[in-house]
């Protein structure tokens, strides 16, 4: 009998000692978490007042986001002092957030779905990578908002990539253009100008590699940049509207988009990309770039404060970087200042939030704030409108801003334009044909069929 | 004490907590993806049953079946390896000088995490500024190779890490077993003039073939679902060359939107993992273990 309750208390012991461990670390959970929130105030804290005060008043609207402090500290500090001046103006709202890396985000923001655990508020992508939250009611509709507080705020055409059968569903925040940048002292010192069409960027790339110089880095394990590359030479060579109209029918063979892809083949031919360029990382390339030991560096228009602003980057390498549009093909249908590029991530709503009307009002407040501080504050380009004689800012950005009030047509990225299993095989297509795996008509006829496959 | 083990009551109140975590952590899971795998599913949306169809597609999938090569690759090798860790195990767990501080250098891989050795491997894989090109320069080579960019080398480049990270672990079984032996037998051979050689072979490793077995299950079924270095290193590329089952499934699910597929490659991966355990359990099996008397 004594047996008995000696076990029967170690049991009990056992399983306190259990639950009060999983207890300790869900605490320290929410303690990191907490770190993480830009509110000077635990969501805890809040919830245990609330108790004995009045309920209904108090509201936490949560919050995802995916610029880290560490990498992305502009952006992420931008949030914060937004979030403050929300709780400031409406101080019954508390606003966590939750801050993830990009793949993380991505991951987690499934997985929150699949349990109908979204936050109130958080970021999607455009296009094929919100279709299937769109199509499980998971995003509420923004249209309210479009037609009221933020009407005619957003530059032309910005919000069709989020919108479906007419309905709006999220609110894009950036808008991003990919610009070649260049190294306008290693350019000096070998007598080189900026390309005006692609036969004088393969000069530019023979008389560099003559010199022991990385013409062009890249950082193609990270596919989607080496998809700039076939992009612009695609547009260049068949038009505007190719690529789009590619998609968009599900026919990836038209022989300007097979010459896109030989002279993709041609470039790597060239050496004109850094060594090893299918194993590196999109960081990895950059910091090639960034060390001066390559000339070119194509990429979105997010870098540019690294050339301008950052306080972190010496100013002696900011000076010597300059852009140049991405240069035209002899006889072929594109213009000089047709773009690749598109927005960025945009707010949505959860469709399942507590607070919908009140998660909206944040949304339309972050939009417009968003678009007074991101530029001047964290140099993202917003996606509502800029008076570029208003702002204060480097002239790379003015002129990149110019740019945009004057470009043709910015074309969204393929990869995003597509369905999320023809994305992924564009990367692995796009490695191919850059590692010389693939011929171009097989890598056009591949494309294809999995676009006919229409996931 | 003794009491209580021999009531039934008490042994079910012991166990059944346990059991039913693991029933409802692992093997319902288990169940739930051979269930999504007759699904078409993009994770968000309704679910539409579709039958066998994810598993006919995978049977036909090119690109699924060269990562299953890569992955039984891996297997081959990690188990041929076994050997080298038996005999380095046989060198520390003799009276050499320093065997201690040996040891402690295998293992160490072992306590860092993959993510830090991936980071450190890319480091020294870098095809311009990595070590072992810098290496290799030195010694004249013109056309140093482009280890992680290369689809013929990168899976033999994947593979050293991997080797190095889990040298330790096995070395350390192994010596651990080696040092089990009661000296009185090794002495014993001695005595009847049995070589070292002679020893080793025919003493030491018939007396701990329980751990071989189960050291190569653990190292088969290890590779075959092996999954974070890779993903750190290559993330399956460039163009599915060092693509393994774990990672494919990780693209076709989370990358794809795909998660009926990728339920159906997981089912498989599991699948595989089970005749793979079967399969050695039946060639290794024998009549009677050898026991130390």
């Amino acid at each position: 009998m004594r047996s008995k309750t000696l076990a029967a208390c170690t049991l009990i012991l056992a399983l306190i000692l259990i639950v009060s461990a999983c207890g300790s670390s869900s605490n320290n959970k929410n303690a990191a978490k907490s770190s993480n929130e830009a509110t000077n105030s635990s969501p805890e804290k809040s919830e245990s007042s609330g108790d004995s005060q009045a309920q209904a008043e108090k509201i936490t609207l949560k919050m995802m986001h995916l610029w880290p402090d560490g990498s992305n500290s502009a952006q992420n500090t931008v949030i914060k002092q937004i979030i403050e001046e929300y709780q400031t103006a409406n101080p019954n709202v508390t606003i966590s957030t939750e801050v993830l890396d990009t793949e993380q985000y991505k991951n987690k923001l499934k997985v929150l779905s699949a349990s109908n655990d979204l936050p109130d508020v958080g970021f999607t992508w455009a296009a094929g990578f919100m279709e299937p939250y769109v199509k499980g009611s998971m995003f509420t509709s923004l249209d309210d908002l479009l037609q009221g507080d933020l009407k005619d705020k957003f530059v032309a055409g910005t919000t069709d990539g989020y919108a479906f059968n007419g309905t709006t569903y999220a609110l894009p925040v950036e808008l991003n253009i990919v610009p070649v940048y260049y190294n306008k002292e290693i350019f000096a010192q070998n007598n080189l100008q900026p390309p005006q069409t692609l036969d004088d960027l393969k000069n530019i790339i023979n008389t560099l590699n003559g010199k022991g110089i990385t013409p062009i880095t890249l950082g193609a394990k990270d596919a989607w940049t080496a998809s700039f590359w076939y992009m612009y030479l695609a547009d260049r060579i068949g038009g505007k509207d190719l690529l789009d109209q590619a998609v968009a029918s599900n026919t990836f063979t038209d022989p300007a988009l097979i010459e896109a892809a030989k002279q993709a083949q041609e470039l790597v031919n060239m050496k004109a990309f850094v060594k090893g360029f299918n194993g590196l990382s999109n960081d990895e390339a950059k910091s090639e770039f960034m060390n001066e030991k390559a000339a070119m560096y194509a990429m979105g228009t997010w870098e540019v404060p690294n050339y301008t602003t950052n306080p972190d980057v010496p100013q002696e390498f900011k000076d010597k970087i300059g852009y140049f549009k991405f240069p035209t093909v002899t006889g072929g249908k594109g213009d000089l200042s047709d773009w690749v590029g598109g927005v960025g991530v945009g707010l949505f709503v959860s469709e399942k939030s507590k607070y919908k009307e009140e998660a909206k009002k944040f949304v339309s407040f972050f939009v417009q704030k968003w678009g007074e501080h991101s530029v001047t504050d964290a140099g993202i380009i917003p996606a509502t409108k800029v008076d570029t004689a208003a702002v204060k800012l480097p002239q790379m950005f003015i002129d990149l801003l110019n740019e945009l009030n004057t470009a043709k047509k910015v074309t969204l990225y393929v990869d995003v334009q597509m369905k999320p299993v023809a994305s992924e095989e564009h990367h692995n297509l796009v490695q191919a044909l850059f590692g010389k795996a693939v011929t171009p008509e097989e890598f056009a006829q591949k494309q294809e069929d999995v676009l006919k496959a229409g996931k | 004490m003794d009491k209580v083990m021999s009531d039934k009551r008490m042994i079910a109140l012991y166990v059944i907590p346990s059991l039913l975590l693991i029933l409802a952590i692992i093997y319902l899971p288990i169940v739930l993806t051979g269930y999504y795998g007759l699904m078409e599913w993009d994770g968000i949306s309704k679910m539409t049953f579709i039958g066998l169809d994810n598993y006919a597609t995978l049977l036909q999938d090119e690109k699924f079946w060269s990562s299953v090569n890569h992955s039984l690759l891996f297997a081959v090798l990690s188990a041929v390896f076994l050997i080298v860790y038996m005999a380095v195990a046989l060198v520390l767990a003799g009276r050499i000088r320093g065997a201690n501080l040996f040891r402690k250098i295998y293992l160490i891989p072992m306590l860092l995490s993959s993510v830090a050795i991936a980071q450190l491997w890319l480091k020294i894989y870098h095809p311009t500024t990595g070590i072992l090109n810098d290496l290799l320069a030195s010694l004249g080579f013109k056309n140093t190779p482009e280890w992680l960019a290369d689809p013929s080398v990168v899976l033999g480049a994947l593979f050293v890490p991997i080797l190095w990270q889990y040298a330790g672990f096995y070395i350390l079984i192994y010596y651990a077993a080696f040092k089990n032996i009661p000296g009185s037998l090794v002495e014993a051979a001695r005595i009847d003039g049995a070589s070292s050689l002679q020893i080793a072979l025919r003493i030491k490793v018939p007396l701990i073939a329980e751990v071989i077995k189960v050291t190569i299950v653990l190292a088969v079924v290890g590779s075959l679902k092996y999954f974070d270095l890779i993903y750190v290193m290559t993330d399956g590329g460039p163009n599915g060359a060092s693509e393994v089952m774990a990672s494919y499934m990780y693209h076709k699910a989370f990358r794809g939107f795909d998660f009926g597929y990728g339920s159906a490659i997981g089912f498989f991966l599991l699948l595989i993992c089970l005749v793979a355990t079967w399969g050695i359990r039946k060639l290794t099996a024998t009549k009677d273990s050898i026991q130390y008397s």
